[in-house]
């Protein structure tokens, strides 16, 4: 899928029109395999033909046809394997055949069918790699080869993650439907998680190499987005696109065309985008002012707070400290210790923020990773320790396996090397 | 997260094997390799030939000098590797673990660098 404009209306339909399939004929797997079948011939034919008056009606039709052509070659496969034959008569298609009428509420029923889908495909018993594959191709629309190359893997890789990921979900007997509504709020979380992850997975990716994986972001989005649409009350869906708006309105500044990380404090704030920030505050706003506190909600708003400072010293680091106080309650976990620390460095000195950093000592992942160093090391050298700072600085750059983070610390090193001697 | 698992043996040591033995050992191999690709962890790996056939290249003052043999002098040499990309550490160490060359040498498991970069 080369054309741009073509992917935008193709991606958004690709759940929707999986979902009139499944209701239809059951059989996720193989109505996914005809979805994607559906969407390849689109985006062939369509440059050419003109894209049809009604294209989820078409893509609907086209797969159905897919799909009741795999069903007959197999069960004429079964007929001339008789013994099996004899086994399990031959699946025939239930419903309407390929190109009846389709009936108006059978169209309009995409709108729940993206939700089904979402928490079909991050079911709990996949691994999130596989969610995440499942999620993108399933709902996201995204060939198989599109998702390895995102993810940097060989599609063999790939196809091997999505077609264990469907067997899995086939032997778990999961039908086609919106699960109750207390299983939902137990896994509602890991929808979220995985949209975060393909969030994640997008927004670090520097630019060079990994500039295909950009587009996980735009993904992520569009789906939490969709999700945010159809439980607009739930306030920590609200809160995490409000977090991946206010992350992604920064993407532009965070790195030198190289792919070094540029720091919070030196970006250049005019390249922020200003309409995702202010979407993103309103939607943060209105989740606090609304729903029971979460995570999600906390986050966005110390991001919040961040994105609106015009200038690093405008930041009100100690609305960031008590926040991060209450996500430290919320869902505890050295990464929050971490950050807490460098606000608590920022609005009681960097002393107190290394007393902070050093509850970490005894988390042994933590403190043989390089991000509790590299914290370290910057609060050591506002705390005027150059020596140490630079000693840290190495320290981390040999711990990191990023290649752009490894140049920047390598350089913060550099940097507080004595000249003259 | 990826990881590069290297292999490590002595070849002195299998070739005192019996036939059978090594041919079992083989198929463990085998074994593991096929639940590493059907479970979409394998990314590849390759095998190499006997450390005998190695070339060493050094350039000192850009001059080119080849000599025959490994840079290190070691009787276990690296004879292998496979690339996983795996959710942890962990289970990038239990893989390296079934590995029958742990047994009886050791596996390396290294991180690979990667390109992505998280806001510092």
């Amino acid at each position: 899928m080369a054309d741009r404009g073509l992917e935008d209306l193709l991606r958004p339909l690709a759940g929707q029109v999986l979902g009139v399939l499944v209701r239809r004929y059951r059989q996720f797997d193989a109505c996914e395999d005809a979805v994607q079948e559906a969407l390849l011939d689109a985006s062939v034919q369509w440059p050419d033909s003109g894209v049809p008056e009604n294209p989820k009606g078409w893509l609907v039709t086209v797969a159905s046809r897919r799909l009741t052509d795999q069903w007959r070659s197999e069960s004429a496969r079964r007929r001339r394997e008789a013994t099996v034959a004899a086994l399990e008569p031959p699946a025939a298609p239930a419903g309407p055949l390929p190109g009846d009428e389709l009936p108006g509420d059978e169209l309009a029923g995409g709108r729940d069918d993206t939700l089904t889908l979402l928490f079909l495909c991050c079911h709990p018993a996949l691994a999130p790699a596989s969610q995440v594959a499942l999620t993108l191709r399933a709902v996201g629309g995204l060939t198989t080869a599109e998702i390895a190359r995102a993810f940097l893997v060989p599609e063999a890789t790939m196809a091997q993650r999505i077609s264990r990921a469907k067997q899995r979900i086939k032997a778990s007997g999961t039908g086609f439907r919106l699960p109750s509504q207390p299983e939902r709020s137990d896994r509602l979380p890991i929808v979220l998680q995985v949209l975060y992850l393909i969030f994640n997975e997008g927004y670090t990716a520097s630019s060079g190499p990994g500039v295909h994986r950009a587009e996980l972001t735009v993904e992520a989005i569009r789906l939490t987005r969709a999700v945010h649409t159809l439980l607009p009350h739930d306030g920590e869906v609200t809160g995490l696109l409000a977090l991946m708006l206010l992350t992604d309105a920064r993407r532009a500044a965070r790195t030198r065309p190289d792919g070094t990380p540029v720091p919070l404090a030196e970006q250049d704030r005019s390249r922020w985008d200003a309409e995702a920030i202010s979407e993103g505050a309103a939607l943060v706003s209105q989740a606090l002012a609304s729903a029971p506190l979460g995570p999600y909600q906390v986050q966005g708003a110390i991001a919040a707070i961040h994105d609106e400072a015009a200038r690093p010293q405008d930041t009100d680091w100690r609305q960031i400290l008590a926040l991060y106080g209450l996500l430290e309650r919320l869902a505890p976990g050295p990464a929050v210790t971490l950050n807490r620390a460098v606000a608590v460095a920022m609005v009681q000195g960097p002393r107190a923020g290394l007393e902070a950093l050093s509850t970490l000592d005894g988390d042994g992942r933590i403190a043989r990773g390089h991000r509790a160093e590299a914290v370290r090391a910057h609060l050591l050298e506002l705390a005027g320790d150059r020596g140490e700072a630079r000693t840290a600085f190495t320290r981390a750059a040999r711990r990191t396996t990023s290649l752009p983070e490894q140049r920047y610390l390598q350089a913060q090193a550099a940097r507080l090397t004595p000249r003259d001697r | 997260m990826k990881y590069m698992l290297l292999i490590y043996n002595n070849p002195a040591f299998y070739e005192a094997w019996s036939e059978e033995d090594r041919t079992a050992l083989f198929s463990e191999v085998d074994q593991i390799m096929t639940e590493l690709r059907e479970s979409g962890e394998l990314v590849g790996g390759e095998a190499l030939a006997d450390g005998s056939t190695t070339r060493t290249v050094r350039v000192r003052d850009g001059v080119p000098a080849v000599t025959d043999g490994p840079f290190a002098e070691a009787k276990e040499q690296m004879v292998g590797y496979i690339t996983v990309d795996c959710d942890s550490e962990e289970r990038a160490v239990q893989i390296a673990a079934r590995w029958p060359d742990a047994r009886y040498f050791a596996m390396e498991v290294r991180p690979v660098m990667h390109t992505t970069v998280a806001d510092v």
